[in-house]
């Protein structure tokens, strides 16, 4: 649904804008963190993983700020409909994006755990990446459709969830595999099988943003909430 | 044309448990006329007893004069014409065995500008039923005074100075003066046209609370330009623009998700 | 900035100092007619009285006691020659000419005086009676000399004194300038302002209401309401005329009645009560007739109730303005016969009258020095019962400002 014509007061313009900036913002920054943890996971780079955890504390930094700016909007500005929901939204978003960059940050922590030894386990490490790009598109895609207040965009975001769901599945039976052929790798695929873990929650919280998205823009509630139980 | 969301009008499940009574006020169809000017424009509606309805809507979009239509206070108003049918309990208003003296005492109305009369504020409760024949006895009337007072929220403010002019009082112990007056005739219907706009914003709570307490006992419609307390204060919010019904329906509804585009644009302030 | 500041306070002072000196200006010249009035006219209430001697006991009155007391008693004492009694003992008392000092009706006031303490008729006494309007002028200075000389020797002997004349408010017109009084006019003032309050008050009260009430806004009304501005304005000898015509002439209704006279103002007054009324009833704020006829309030009680008790104050201004304009009044009651001289008061209000202000110009007419004061007299009393009916009606306005 467009936004249609501004506001009569315009400083109520420009405090939704700011609130978005900053969502996007922040979701810009929890994008970039997924895709560096997967390259430092790969690479072993500790330096990078190092540059993920700082991106963490921006992301919480954001956080509290849209929490204060829509505070400050609903006592200001009273919004109604739609400004309502996108400010409530924004709240909520807000804080399924700093769950997201903890994720991040999680996966980066585990690179140097993981690099104990090196080489050999390159075969399974490099499923993980694609499903992290999947992930990462996940979020990217939810976030525009946030700015869009575009539902449809919104909904086949939640759709992907499934196959997201399917490639977990996958790459826990290939890594329990991997593990009962490679026993002295074990501690190490148990990380992996945590990061795999984390990048399926990324996209988790990406399908609950979608539904926020959803409400803001329609003022409904998606009609099927994903309480698949073949997650745990 | 226009649109009415009578599916939600019919919705009452906000209220508990009711058997779907006819609405006390019905209105199908009306049109208005300031000599050649159309105001109103083919509005149909419904108001019943159990919720309070308020009226929304940019200035000069007719709320108050469809308001007035409602007790025929436009018959003043030489220009003024009425289409349509308008019933209250059934009975279509506009027709000519209507007695509008009759009518006014069953549909009471409370004005913008708190207007009591020069008299003692026993004198300003008193009048109407005095008027209307309601009270046989000295201590009859005392007691639809004294119960019209209580009812009004002002009773324990005056009692001791009965005596004292109406006018005397402050803007908020003034409005609900009126009220009470409105009250003493024992309406039905309670039309309240902007009653707040002249009050300050504690005056203004407490006839918000009032109106609450009301809720009920009469059907109450309140016009009111301040979204806000048409949010506080009713259950089913009518929004109207160049004289037609835009949207009708449940208050949170209208406030949340409004199905029309111009109501969205005037709730959130994207109007004009 | 400074200069500007100053211009504008000077300005200020200046309006200020203005609108002062036409306060002054005006009030200068009700007190110089007030005080020019009450100059001239207070000797009008005052009235020379001598002293007569007259001896009943050496020469008896030929007159029935038993009569004395009933109303045959006037008769009575007129019959046995009272005047020509009185007449000779003033001859005896104050010389030749003696007669000419005492008023041609001083035997009334011995007959009054008889009639009072019949036991008079057995003693010698003196008796006030009142002086002769030309002794009267000299005692007050002006006059003949000689005249004045008498004056000087009766006020030695103590003969002479001046009193209150309560006979001037309570006696009609009569040609003996120390005879008149004012009753006869006060008496068809109070008449006529009587009838024409009766018919002007309701009948332009009730026009106001419905022109401003019911009456629709068209074309017709309009021309009322230039027609009746109108009529205000026109001159107060054509209803003169109107009166002539239609009252004594098509309805022949008896002249200088005080019933006609009282038709003629009220006809010029009503277009007054209407304007007065209907701005009155304007200046009513609409939020009170909403009020009530939310409550449920007939049109009629809407007026009646609310509107009309508002807009009384203004309405009783507009009857103040209409009533002073009738009571001042003299063309139009002229052309509708009220310039007749009568001696005895009206009865009733179809009995032929005059009025204060008619009185005031036949007077002005004569010739007789006495004349003069008693003029200015009357326009004290005109004054007096302007103020009066003012007073009365600036207390009711006060009272229903109050009450509501």
């Amino acid at each position: 649904m467009a936004t249609g014509h501004e506001h009569t007061v315009k400083a109520f313009d420009q405090d939704i804008k700011q609130l978005r900036a900053l969502i996007s913002q922040m979701g810009g920054l929890a994008e970039e963190s997924i895709r560096d943890a997967m390259i430092a996971l790969q690479r072993g780079d500790t330096k990078l993983a190092k540059e993920v955890r700082a991106k963490d504390k921006a992301i919480d930094a954001i956080e509290a700020e849209v929490e204060k700016l829509a505070v400050r909007v609903i006592a200001l500005r009273a919004p109604m409909a739609d400004d309502l929901r996108e400010v409530v939204a924004a709240l909520k978003i807000a804080a399924v994006i700093e769950r997201i960059g903890d994720y991040a940050k999680n996966i980066a922590k585990r690179t140097p755990l993981i690099h104990a030894t090196d080489g050999e386990r390159i075969e399974a490490i490099s499923l993980l990446p694609a499903m992290a790009q999947m992930a990462g598109d996940m979020v990217h895609e939810v976030l525009d459709a946030f700015s869009a207040r575009d539902a449809e965009a919104a909904i086949r975001v939640s759709e992907r969830d499934a196959r997201l769901d399917d490639f977990y599945d996958s790459i826990f039976r290939t890594l329990v595999t991997y593990m009962v052929e490679n026993p002295r790798t074990i501690s190490e695929v148990a990380h992996l099988l945590f990061v795999a873990k984390n990048i399926e929650r990324i996209g988790d919280h990406a399908t609950n943003v979608a539904e926020m998205v959803y409400f803001a823009a329609t003022g409904q509630y998606l009609a099927d909430r994903d309480t698949d139980t073949a997650e745990n | 044309m226009t649109q009415v969301d009578f599916a939600e009008a019919a919705d009452v499940s906000a209220i508990p448990a009711q058997t779907e009574a006819a609405p006390k006020m019905s209105a199908r169809g009306v049109n208005v006329f300031y000599g050649e000017k159309q105001a109103i424009r083919d509005v149909s509606i419904d108001v019943d007893m159990d919720n309070v309805t308020a009226f929304i809507g940019p200035s000069g979009c007719g709320k108050s004069t469809f308001l007035r239509t409602l007790n025929r206070m436009n018959d003043t108003v030489a220009s003024a014409r009425v289409e349509g049918e308008i019933t209250l309990d059934g009975e279509n208003i506009y027709d000519k065995s209507m007695d509008v003296v009759q009518l006014r005492a069953r549909v009471g109305m409370v004005f913008q500008k708190p207007n009591p009369f020069p008299k003692s504020i026993y004198e300003n409760v008193a009048y109407g039923p005095r008027i209307h024949g309601l009270a046989r006895a000295k201590g009859d009337m005392d007691q639809i005074v004294e119960r019209s007072l209580r009812r009004a929220g002002l009773w324990e403010e005056v009692k001791d100075r009965l005596n004292d002019s109406g006018t005397a009082l402050s803007g908020g112990q003034q409005q609900r003066l009126c009220i009470a007056r409105a009250i003493a005739v024992d309406p039905e219907v309670i039309l309240m046209d902007e009653p707040c706009s002249a009050l300050d914003p504690i005056a203004t709570a407490k006839i918000e609370e009032l109106i609450h307490e009301l809720r009920g006992r009469y059907a109450i419609v309140i016009v009111t330009h301040n979204m806000q307390q048409a949010a506080r204060v009713s259950q089913r919010t009518a929004f109207f623009h160049l004289g037609t019904l835009v949207e009708y329906g449940e208050t949170d509804q209208i406030f949340t998700a409004p199905r029309q585009e111009r109501t969205k644009d005037y709730i959130t302030g994207r109007y004009g | 900035m400074q200069k500007r500041i100053r211009k504008r306070y000077r300005a200020e002072r200046r309006f200020r100092a203005i609108g002062m000196g036409a306060v002054i200006v005006s009030a200068a010249f009700l007190f110089f007619l007030l005080a020019t009035m009450i100059g001239n006219g207070a000797a009008g209430f005052m009235r020379t009285e001598v002293a007569l001697p007259i001896d009943f006991k050496s020469a008896p009155l030929e007159v029935d006691r038993a009569q004395l007391g009933t109303r045959g008693a006037d008769l009575a004492l007129a019959g046995a020659g009272l005047e020509n009694r009185v007449k000779t003992a003033a001859t005896a008392a104050f010389g030749e000419k003696g007669d000419e000092l005492i008023a041609e009706n001083a035997w009334t006031a011995v007959r009054d005086a008889i009639k009072e303490d019949p036991n008079l008729l057995s003693q010698s006494a003196h008796i006030w009676v009142p002086a002769s309007s030309e002794l009267d002028a000299a005692a007050d200075g002006g006059g003949e000399p000689e005249l004045r000389a008498r004056v000087q020797q009766l006020r030695d002997r103590g003969a002479l004194q001046s009193g209150f004349n309560a006979g001037f408010l309570s006696r009609a017109d009569s040609t003996d300038p120390t005879a008149v009084g004012i009753w006869g006019a006060l008496k068809g003032s109070i008449l006529t302002m009587l009838v024409t309050l009766l018919i002007a008050f309701p009948i332009g009260v009730l026009s106001a209401v419905y022109l401003e009430e019911y009456a629709p806004k068209n074309r017709w009304t309009d021309l009322i309401e230039v027609s009746i501005n109108n009529l205000a304005a026109v001159p107060s000898i054509i209803f003169g005329l109107l009166g002539l015509a239609v009252f004594l002439g098509t309805l022949g209704l008896p002249s200088a009645a005080p019933l006609v006279g009282g038709l003629t103002l009220a006809l010029m007054i009503m277009p007054v009560i209407v304007i007065a009324g209907r701005n009155a009833i304007k200046a009513v704020p609409p939020s009170i007739r909403d009020a009530a006829l939310g409550i449920g309030a007939s049109r009629v009680q809407v007026v009646f109730h609310h509107v009309l008790p508002l807009a009384l104050p203004g309405i009783l201004t507009g009857t103040i303005i209409g009533m002073a304009r009738a009571l001042g009044e003299t063309a139009p009651l002229l052309l509708i016969g009220m310039r007749a001289f009568i001696v005895t008061p009206p009865g009733g209000v179809f009995d032929p009258a005059t009025v204060l202000p008619v009185q005031i110009f036949l007077w002005s007419d004569e010739v007789s020095r006495g004349f003069i004061e008693k003029t200015s007299a009357a326009i004290i009393v005109l004054l007096a019962f302007l103020l009066a009916m003012n007073a009365l009606a600036i207390y009711l306005r006060n009272k229903f400002e109050t009450r509501w």
